[in-house]
């Protein structure tokens, strides 16, 4: 089967010529660049540092109301009755709004459309939303809020994977959270097979089992979700909001309001959010709200959530447990792998399905991994919902993996970084699950962590308590495939040229912090050679910006950056003619450079570029052009094989040094080293700033954060606040030594991959392998506390497992798995029955 | 619900701005909803995330734990004011330059709290500049970048060059 590479979309106001090799300018020697690779100050620094830009509450509009949202204070029943008539009759409420008035469901997924704006007949967690008040102020809204009745009946309360798998054909139906999924509570249930596991067990030299927990984690930005939603002088709805996603929140917007305004009358503007990491990706409850909460009063409605609702609002890292068995030869090439994960899905949908599929997707993409089967179940739970946080279902089976590797390399007596450097899957290969690999910088990732960290002269020979531990991961540089069908491209980039000489770029992408916003920036001043700061860009604006599926699965840089590239190219290639004809030199010594265009022979001749756009301009009209993106076709074409595929994959390598004392398990990390593949960086400081924020977050998890609730009966958060749910401070952060591994990937601009969620992930399980190091002990449980640490070592010191971590999974019916021959079994990216189906189709 | 006002002057940035506010409010709502100046953020108004950290006489406060009536006619900063006319203050120019501010959600927080810092110890080590912050959540940059900007802010305080090394942009 013939690679297949990203394909830029034809069409456009005008046409631009189509290199299929390079396309994407990955091979491009580093020195000719004058913007790509340069540590610039982000185009909106100055902005954020000066306290001018405006996220969605600092939004104030005359005339403005303040909505409060009335949430359940049960985890799990059946509404019986809803009294507003005292809150509507509050002085100062204009508006009170109820579930029964919007009977619309949504969601993210086409596959689980199953949230309501405000609960209709059931509440499902503890903050389900069931009544909107719009008042001239928020405490008016609190008010009317207590003032409404609701009454409810009590039903069953699921609050873990074990309560849920609680015998699905003896359950009440009543009682189910949901009356769609597979059975009971049991949403998604997965079953795929790639190669043969039970000839490959038998064969291996060594075989583990080994189960662990990873608890769920919430993202904890730092803005709380805001939403402003009016109507604008011309009769439209705007909405304004914290969202990652105003693609899909439009979409949502559009469905559930569709009895009162039509699509192209709805325009969704994401503010620059304060922080996002996958908590601001849904379409939210209070957003479509506050719009039909506007549109009924006839004024603005603003609604910002408090800290305690962000935690209820969640869609945060799903606990995960899970199995893995592995099968190694002697020198620890993975002749087998099974892994089985159950989910915790909280009370909804949202991301769910795909959270699921994620936790068996990525296995294959670091090592090789001969033969790979992947059961995968999730749950529903009367808790808030889980969802994407960064790293979005790939960190929890990451974790089980890079802690296992670390026991093998104990048990065969090789060190962890050989045993991982020896058995790297190839560039531009292809998994046993039909992942196609692009460039891969793992193997130097490893390099520089030890060389840096002198892991493998440390690791097993420092004194007890102190110790140091080694992982590896990957993460895709976006979705292959967009969250709905369709065969549009995933991100559009349209520029206009103007006479004065000003650049505008408009994309629907979403500046979350990371950067986006200057990475279109620098990619268009690169191309005409140009001071990115001198640039205008516009995004996040569904009536004036194209299509951008949002800032979600790390796709931004590489999808943006291929559709702004291919956009500049094409307007390069509009000016260049005309300015060779006006300074009479052939088309190719037309150069761009320094705010000047002129010819390579003769540097001093040329023109501004102000001059070259007024020349071209005079001859063929207004300068405008368009450039789009869609991904490689993915070989993936099993039921299932859609999540996983990737334009390119990033590699991370760390090093995590631990202080344990071993009379309390009290523990310290002092320093990490940490390596990534960037593919080519476009900016290194804007880069280096997404590994450290990486690390950190990845920190947090792995010592101290989650999303606790109190007993396991009544689904009540124990921690709704930022000082309870406890996140590492300044005093807590270690010293982080980080290099960029540059391997330019053919399907990237100028060569880039993701940065904003790969680095996150070895943290964990390097946690996990230090503190093994350090003290003899394994701790099979995200986060691994100082308590499990102790506990841990108390068994050790009695003499049983010296090892704090799950001991059993709950029980389901599996399905027949779906079958799928690897590649080296000659199979064709398809299962087993439907290849002869497709070998007939083709041939007829 | 009609609550009746209070007047009061406050005198922000060096400048007395006379409000009528409803006299439960805090100093942060009074600064982000009477005054306009919506530089001051807030991510818990419980006083655990910093990120509404104004100074109130040269001291660090969580403004949404300061009842504004309490405030009246004391020296306020906000990040509006932290800049001298148009020349960025070189804690800003530095939270620029290295990346310190991601989303930018918190660094108003930061960087007031910094600038604190830098009037009493204009060479802290790295330790007093941990401590400085303690009280100031980042999710973003996972701290590190804001300790570089902070010294090398410091540092050009001092009259000193304060640049960037390479390792801080480029990685090591
Ligand atoms: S808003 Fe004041 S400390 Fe969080
Ligand atoms: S920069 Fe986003 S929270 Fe600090």
């Amino acid at each position: 089967m013939a690679p297949e590479t990203g394909m830029p979309e034809s069409g456009g106001a005008t046409a631009g010529g189509e290199r299929a090799e390079g396309r994407y300018l990955h091979a491009v020697d580093a020195a000719s660049l004058s913007v790509i690779g340069k540590p610039w100050r982000k185009i909106d620094a100055r902005s954020r540092v000066t306290g001018q830009t405006k996220y969605a509450d600092d939004l104030a509009l005359p005339r403005m109301l303040a909505c409060k949202l009335l949430r359940s204070s049960v985890a799990h029943a059946r509404i019986k009755s809803i009294d507003t008539s005292a809150a509507e009759a509050l002085g100062g409420v204009h508006a009170v709004l109820v579930g029964s008035e919007l009977p619309v469901a949504f969601g993210i997924l086409p596959v689980s459309q199953d949230e309501h704006t405000l609960c209709i007949d059931k509440v499902r967690f503890i903050g389900d939303p069931v009544a909107a008040v719009a008042a001239v102020d928020e405490d008016t809204a609190w008010e009317a809020c207590r003032l409404i009745r609701v009454e409810y009946e009590p039903l069953d309360v699921v609050t873990s994977v074990f309560d849920a798998a609680r015998d699905p054909h003896g359950m009440d139906p009543a009682d189910r959270i949901h009356d769609y999924g597979r059975e009971g509570n049991l949403h998604r249930c997965e079953h795929l097979e790639f190669g043969d596991l039970d000839a490959a067990f038998a064969e291996s030299d060594l075989v583990r089992e080994d189960l662990c927990f990873f608890e769920g984690n919430t993202h904890l930005p730092m803005e709380e979700h805001s939403t402003v939603a009016f109507t604008d002088p011309d009769g439209k709805l705007c909405v304004m909001s914290s969202t990652q996603t105003p693609h899909y929140l439009h979409r949502a917007l559009a469905k559930v309001l569709a009895a009162f305004v039509p699509p192209h009358k709805i325009r969704v503007i994401a503010c620059p959010n304060g922080g996002g990491f996958g908590g601001k990706s849904d379409p939210f409850n209070h957003e479509i709200a506050v719009a039909r909460l506007s549109m009924k009063t006839g004024r603005p409605v603003k609604i910002t959530l408090t800290r305690e609702e962000v935690f209820q609002t969640h869609r945060g890292r799903h606990p995960v447990l899970m199995k893995s068995r592995i099968g190694v030869s002697k020198d620890g090439r993975i002749k087998a792998l099974e892994f089985e994960t159950h989910l915790d899905g909280g009370a909804y949908g949202s991301y769910g399905t795909a959270s699921t599929f994620y936790t068996g997707a990525l296995q294959c993409v670091t090592y090789k991994v001969d033969n790979y089967h992947f059961k995968g179940a999730r749950w529903f739970t009367n808790k808030a919902p889980c969802g994407p946080k960064r790293g979005h279902g790939t960190p929890q089976p990451r974790f089980a993996l890079e802690t296992q590797l670390d026991k093998v390399a104990v048990e065969l007596g090789i060190d962890p970084a050989t045993l991982r450097s020896r058995h790297l899957a190839e560039a531009g290969s292809l998994t046993a699950n039909w992942m196609r690999i692009g460039s891969m910088g793992l193997g130097e990732c490893i390099e520089r962590v030890c060389a840096g960290s002198g892991f493998r002269e440390r690791w097993g020979r420092l004194p007890l308590g102190r110790g140091v531990g080694l992982a590896c991961s990957s993460y895709l540089s976006g979705a292959g495939l967009p969250i709905y069908w369709n065969a549009m491209p995933h991100s559009g980039v349209q520029l206009k040229l103007d006479r004065s000489g000003l650049v505008t770029v408009f994309c629907g992408s979403t500046d979350i912090g990371q950067g986006s916003n200057s990475i279109l920036a620098y990619i268009v001043a690169e191309v005409f050679g140009l001071d990115p700061q001198d640039l205008r860009v516009v995004t996040s604006d569904t009536d004036l910006t194209p299509v951008d599926l949002g800032s979600y699965s790390s796709r931004v840089t590489v999808m943006t950056g291929n559709a702004a590239l291919q956009a500049a190219e094409r307007a390069r290639d509009l000016l260049v003619p005309h300015v060779a004809a006006q300074l009479d030199i052939p088309k190719g010594r037309v150069t761009f450079g320094g705010g000047r265009v002129f010819d390579c022979e003769d540097p001093e001749r040329g023109m501004t570029f102000a001059e070259a756009v007024g020349t071209a301009e005079a001859k063929i009209g207004t300068i405008g052009t368009t450039g789009s993106y869609r991904p490689p076709k993915s070989p993936a074409r099993y039921k299932g094989g859609g999540v996983g595929p990737s334009p390119s994959y990033s590699y991370t390598a760390a090093v995590v040094e631990v202080d344990v004392d071993p009379e309390t398990g009290i523990y310290t990390v002092p320093r990490i080293w940490v390596a990534h593949d960037i593919g080519r960086a476009i900016n290194p400081a804007l880069v280096v700033g997404q590994v450290e924020g990486s690390v950190y977050m990845g920190l947090g998890e792995a010592m101290m954060e989650e999303m606790s609730y109190r007993g396991n009966r009544f689904g009540v958060h124990k921690i709704p606040s930022m000082l309870e749910y406890k996140s590492p401070t300044s005093m807590e952060m270690p010293e982080v030594v980080t290099y960029l591994v540059e391997d330019p990937d053919p399907n990237g601009p100028f060569g880039a991959k993701e940065a904003g969620q790969g680095p996150l992930l070895p943290i964990m399980p390097a946690v996990a392998n230090a503190i093994y190091d350090a003290v003899g002990v394994r701790v099979d449980e995200v986060p691994v506390t100082p308590e499990k640490v102790f506990d841990a070592m108390q068994r050790k010191a009695q003499g049983k497992e010296a090892r704090y971590g799950p001991r059993e999974l709950p029980r389901v019916e599996w399905p027949e798995p779906r079958r799928v021959r690897t590649p080296w079994q000659g199979g064709t990216g398809v299962e087993v029955e439907r290849e002869d189906e497709l070998a007939r189709s083709s041939q007829g | 619900m009609t609550s009746s006002k209070v007047l009061g002057t406050f005198v922000v940035n060096g400048e007395p701005h006379e409000v009528a506010y409803a006299p439960h409010k805090t100093l942060l709502e009074v600064l982000r909803e009477d005054l306009g100046l919506t530089g001051t953020k807030h991510g818990c108004e419980l006083g655990e995330c910093g990120a509404c950290t104004v100074l109130l006489d040269g001291t660090p406060v969580v403004s949404c734990l300061v009842l504004a009536q309490e405030v009246e006619g004391r020296a306020i900063r906000t990040i509006e004011g932290l800049a001298d006319g148009p020349d960025l203050h070189p804690l800003q120019d530095l939270f620029a330059e290295l990346g310190a501010s991601q989303c930018g959600y918190c660094s108003a927080g930061f960087m007031l709290a910094a600038s604190e810092l830098l009037e009493r110890n204009p060479d802290p080590t790295r330790d007093e500049i941990r401590a400085a912050v303690a009280g100031n959540i980042c999710r973003c940059t996972g701290y590190i970048k804001i300790f570089e900007a902070i010294e090398l802010a410091a540092a050009r305080l001092r009259g000193e060059q304060g640049q960037p090394t390479r390792e801080m942009l480029y990685g090591s």
